[in-house]
């Protein structure tokens, strides 16, 4: 099936076709980065702006990586340095970066829904790279891939996500993704952070850690975002770690084969246990590696022109 | 009703593989320095069948890989992102004699774009290249050292290469 989204902006308009488009390009994107020559002429000519009005690390060097390895030419633009500190509005922005013929902007944004604004006013691509609380699209595309490879598929597989789901734009993204391609979702956190209102979606909702965790193949822990959460949502830290943080007495009542996520940063010693974010069954590393390879497919797929997929 | 014609039916297909074989050994003397290349998805059956009978001419084995060269195109932006085929190269090229392997020769872009994505693997001493048809209308000054056959066409037709349960070659005329 061929590729004719123009922008990346979230995964709950994307098919299980396009998702699994996505997934399967970024295999071969991740065996790129694994040659001696790790890059490719796919964006050659082509301009990438990284519009990161959130500060973001992880996430902006991921992107930076993988323009550069697909020849594109980049542009960064970060909130601290930028003209909104001078009181440009985001649409005043957007339409200088266009006048550079920016072809594609990769926007990181404290408000949900920034990126669907840009692509209304904008002619570029547009990648949502987190906004707000609503979504962060490769974050799921490389949870999902990583999830692929590591278990051979997703279908039926049990999902456990840990931590605060109320504020997460990863959670958002990572259920919408994991329901579309089969995988059965459990939520589990503090109450006030894990409204039941999340069972429309089609997840499970526990406040009981033991049962979120008992059945679970994969257990996808998130950090607890201290940035955007009022005082009222939970006593405190300690208060978490000791209620709902993974330990090693946790793991033990778990499937010996299940799996641990974190989209990083992870706070070790809070939600996660400082040996178990280094042993064997953590793959928070090698979700990096991959989200790499993600983002490369996402832009190599976005890049492609209209009409039939076939080649001369 | 689009009409269609057998141009090589799978006896002939066997005879043109043959000779492409035989072309490969009397122009390479010395036949561990050769390896073929599949272009997806068409050029790896081929190569897979080349293989097959050249280390039967030769009586070794000849390392065989498979070369996706989409992220090297120079038409990206003209149509939809293309599939992604995996690629596989399990031996060093440098100092290889590749022999490309398509099923059909036409613009020659993506030979020009399988030559590119080859130098990402090393330096090979010598690329050449070998096709079941060629129908013509080079957009690129390349040519093809092996062919099974020379198929003139107009631009609107177009060939089906079909190799595994039935072989058969298409011309499919508008």
């Amino acid at each position: 099936m061929s590729w004719n989204k123009k922008h990346l902006l979230d995964i709950e308009s994307l098919s299980l076709d396009e998702i699994l488009n996505v997934l399967d390009t970024a295999r071969a994107f991740k065996a790129v980065g694994e040659r001696a020559i790790k890059k490719v002429p796919a964006l050659r000519g082509k301009t990438v702006v990284n519009l990161f009005v959130e500060p973001s690390t992880r996430t902006r060097i991921s992107f930076e990586l993988a323009e550069q390895r697909l020849s594109a030419d980049i542009i960064n633009f970060s909130a601290e340095a930028s003209s909104f500190k001078k009181g440009e509005t985001l649409k005043d922005t957007a339409l200088n970066l266009q006048a550079l013929n920016a072809d594609f902007i990769v926007i990181r944004h404290s408000a949900s829904g920034a990126p669907h604004f840009l692509s209304r006013v904008l002619d570029a691509h547009i990648i949502n790279a987190g906004d707000g609380a609503h979504e962060h699209p490769t974050q799921a595309l490389l949870d999902a891939f990583t999830i692929r490879e590591r278990k051979g598929r997703i279908a039926g597989l049990n999902v456990t996500i840990l931590g605060d789901i109320l504020y997460s734009r990863v959670a958002r993204s990572n259920i919408w993704a994991l329901l579309k391609l089969g995988a059965r979702v459990t939520l589990c956190g503090p109450s006030t952070l894990v409204p039941k209102t999340f069972e429309q979606m089609g997840c499970r909702v526990t406040y009981n850690v033991d049962e979120a965790l008992r059945d679970a193949d994969i257990i996808h822990l998130l950090r607890i975002q201290h940035e955007r959460q009022r005082k009222t949502m939970f006593p405190g830290i300690g208060e978490y770690t000791k209620l709902f943080g993974l330990n090693k007495e946790r793991l033990a009542r778990a499937k010996p084969e299940a799996l641990i996520m974190h989209p990083g940063p992870i706070n070790r010693g809070v939600e996660i246990d400082s040996e178990i974010a280094d042993c064997k069954r953590s793959l928070i590393l090698e979700q990096v590696t991959n989200g790499l390879a993600v983002r490369m497919a996402v832009l190599f797929l976005l890049n492609g022109g209209q009409g039939p997929q076939e080649l001369a | 009703m689009p009409e269609s014609t057998v141009i090589l039916d799978a006896a002939a297909i066997g005879r043109a593989l043959a000779r492409i074989a035989h072309e490969i050994a009397e122009r390479n003397e010395n036949s561990t320095e050769v390896a073929l290349v599949g272009i997806p998805a068409g050029g790896n059956v081929l190569a897979q069948r080349l293989g097959k009978i050249l280390s039967e001419i030769w009586k070794h084995p000849v390392p065989l890989g498979t070369l996706d060269v989409s992220m090297h195109r120079d038409d990206l932006a003209q149509r939809a992102a293309p599939r992604i085929h995996p690629t596989v190269m399990p031996f060093d090229v440098n100092g290889k004699t590749v022999v490309l392997v398509d099923d059909v020769l036409f613009s020659g872009r993506t030979t020009r774009a399988a030559m590119d994505a080859l130098n990402d693997f090393g330096r090979p001493k010598k690329i050449q290249l070998a096709v079941l048809v060629d129908r013509g209308h080079r957009e690129l000054p390349i040519k093809a050292d092996f062919v099974g056959k020379n198929v003139p066409t107009a631009l609107d037709e177009k060939i089906h290469v079909q190799i595994g349960e039935k072989d058969e070659v298409i011309l499919e005329r508008k």
